[in-house]
């Protein structure tokens, strides 16, 4: 399904509502994140990723791992844009028996293939999603979506040293660089350094781009679906809370909701009339 | 005498057949014995490399993708996976099946590091997984060879060195997960064991019997589902319990047996098992002697436990 750049703006600005209006209900959740990924995740969806919505367990789907599954809430927004969920099932976000849990989960959401929750586990997971599908012949590709604080476990580097040892070309991680993390930014926490530059020493394909520039992750997500000569990384820079002013680029939205003046106040922004 | 490592290697062999089934290693597998299957089926075989939590959750994607996954390392190295066993395996329920060699005081002289006596109590405390320690090299294949049809992620402890061959000539039916056996029918004290301890046992109901004690010895290889039928059955029939394990005394077989008895009796239940201690380099006859696991201390606390009948 091929869309405009125009089309897949349009459908990150219908995400970003529905996450605004998920972790308001529930007062509770990680609107930051959800906010500096969904440009990715429509790109994605938008574009090369191949899965059925009325048959989300189809065999041979590619697979979209989550590995920041604290950023929950967009790609629960995404799933009921794209028709996996409906828009009524997004209010079961953080809800006793809904599909929607605080962190993904595969066994309580359809089109959710990892149940994440846990930093540094998603690389991992998605290799042996990879190795599964080159044992089986198959064309599926396994996607996995990495946050930059995330990759201060050393889980993540066992994983980028075995996926590259074992050539998976159909292995590409999408990298969230918000340059926030939990307590603060990322600089004061923990500094990365030359963030592509480690991932190229370990052997994959590295490119960068502007993560809410919907051609150009659109040009990253064509990149990712081009490369299989080993595993290809694309790191996105990001600003975390993107597209409401008083959440970009601010620690206190990593997991904060907003209260009744914010609420109003980021819907208007996303050109909700209230 | 057989190292039950070996048994866990031959059943990945026999297990060949089906080509859904995959190997996992973590550089160790001519010690956990999964090079057998890596010789004959090297694309089926992922080195991962020393890299223990990339490996369980390697292994968690293959099984989302219908394969069935064995992965090996030393069982005092899958505690660094452990939480990748809890939320990417045990949690979302793939059929994992994780071995850890090398397991307990009797791995001996590599010492106290490589010891891992909390391995059993730790998975132990998982939802979904299936716990077992076999005794002998022939019950370990055949309970590799039976995980292949479980839909359960498993743990399963296998030993370095030899033991003694306790089911050679025994029909495979007798040996089902889940399921205790009972080598000696007696009714004045029931032990209760599990892994290399089992022959032990066995040894301890010879001495025992030489002094007009008639002792039950239970090889209960599985700890997790626990074969409480049985534990019910002996403790009515001998009155008293004993549990013997090369492992911690904190949480593995013996605490299983004493979390069961404590809710359904009040028969006297003594515990052999590690001390809560750490072991030193040995040679497995001088461990099972220093860590008080040897026969002569299941004879002792055979005693104790009568007199509290």
């Amino acid at each position: 399904m091929q869309h405009t750049i125009e089309e897949l703006e349009e459908l990150a600005r219908k995400c970003r509502i529905e996450i605004i209006k998920m972790v308001y209900r529930a007062q509770a959740g990680h609107p930051g994140g959800s906010l500096s990924e969904i440009d990715l995740l429509a790109g994605l969806y938008g574009t090369t990723m191949r899965v059925r919505s009325d048959d989300p367990d189809w065999e041979d789907r590619d697979r979209f791992i989550l590995s920041k599954g604290h950023a929950s809430p967009g790609m629960y927004a995404l799933l009921a844009e794209r028709g996996f969920i409906s828009h009524e099932d997004l209010k079961s976000y953080r809800v006793l028996g809904g599909v929607c849990q605080g962190h993904v989960d595969m066994k309580w959401c359809p089109g959710v293939d990892f149940s994440a929750g846990s930093l540094g586990m998603g690389l991992s997971y998605g290799m042996g999603c990879a190795i599964a599908a080159k044992l089986d012949g198959s064309e599926r590709r396994a996607f996995v979506m990495l946050g930059d604080g995330e990759i201060q476990e050393g889980s993540v580097w066992e994983a980028a040293m075995a996926a590259a040892h074992h050539e998976l070309g159909n292995l590409k991680v999408i990298l969230d660089r918000n340059r926030i993390q939990n307590d603060d930014f990322c600089e004061t926490q923990m500094r990365m350094f030359d963030i592509p530059a480690k991932w190229r020493a370990f052997g994959w394909n590295v490119k960068e781009i502007d993560g809410h520039d919907m051609n150009e992750v659109v040009e990253g997500m064509n990149y990712l679906a081009e490369t299989n000569d080993g595993p290809s990384i694309l790191i996105a820079h990001t600003v975390k809370g993107k597209g409401i002013s008083f959440m970009e680029d601010n620690p206190s939205f990593h997991g904060a909701a907003p209260n009744d003046e914010q609420y109003a106040l980021a819907l208007s922004e996303l050109g909700v009339e209230l | 005498m057989a190292a039950t490592r070996d048994g866990y290697g031959q059943a990945l062999l026999e297990l060949a057949d089906n080509e859904k089934v995959v190997v996992l290693e973590a550089d160790l597998g001519k010690s956990t014995k999964s090079l057998h299957f890596r010789k004959a089926y090297p694309e089926r075989t992922i080195s991962c490399g020393i890299g223990e939590q990339n490996m369980l959750l390697v292994a968690a994607g293959m099984a989302s993708s219908g394969y069935i996954p064995f992965a090996s390392t030393f069982a005092i190295f899958t505690e660094r996976a452990f939480e990748q066993m809890r939320n990417g395996v045990a949690r979302p329920k793939l059929a994992v099946h994780l071995c850890g060699s090398h397991g307990g005081t009797h791995t001996g002289t590599d010492g106290s590091s490589a010891q891992s006596i909390e391995d059993l109590a730790i998975f132990r405390t998982l939802p979904n997984v299936t716990v077992m320690h076999p005794s002998d090299e022939v019950s370990t294949r055949i309970l590799t060879k039976r995980l292949a049809t479980s839909t359960n992620p498993s743990y399963m402890r296998t030993a370095r060195n030899k033991t003694p061959v306790l089911y050679d000539d025994v029909p495979e039916d007798l040996i089902q997960i889940g399921k205790g056996i009972e080598l000696k029918n007696g009714t004045d004290v029931a032990i209760i064991s599990c892994g290399v301890l089992v022959s032990e046992s066995l040894k301890a109901a010879e001495i025992l019997a030489e002094e007009g004690i008639h002792a039950t010895v239970v090889d209960m290889h599985t700890i997790k589902p626990l074969d409480t039928d049985l534990i019910d059955n002996v403790a009515q029939r001998c009155g008293c319990i004993v549990t013997a394990e090369d492992h911690s005394i904190i949480g593995g077989l013996g605490g299983a047996v004493a979390e069961h008895l404590s809710m359904t009796s009040t028969t006297p239940l003594e515990r052999v098992g590690v001390k809560d201690r750490f072991g030193e380099s040995g040679q497995s006859d001088e461990m099972l002697e220093i860590m008080e696991l040897s026969a002569p201390h299941i004879v002792k606390a055979a005693r104790r436990a009568m007199q509290r009948k």
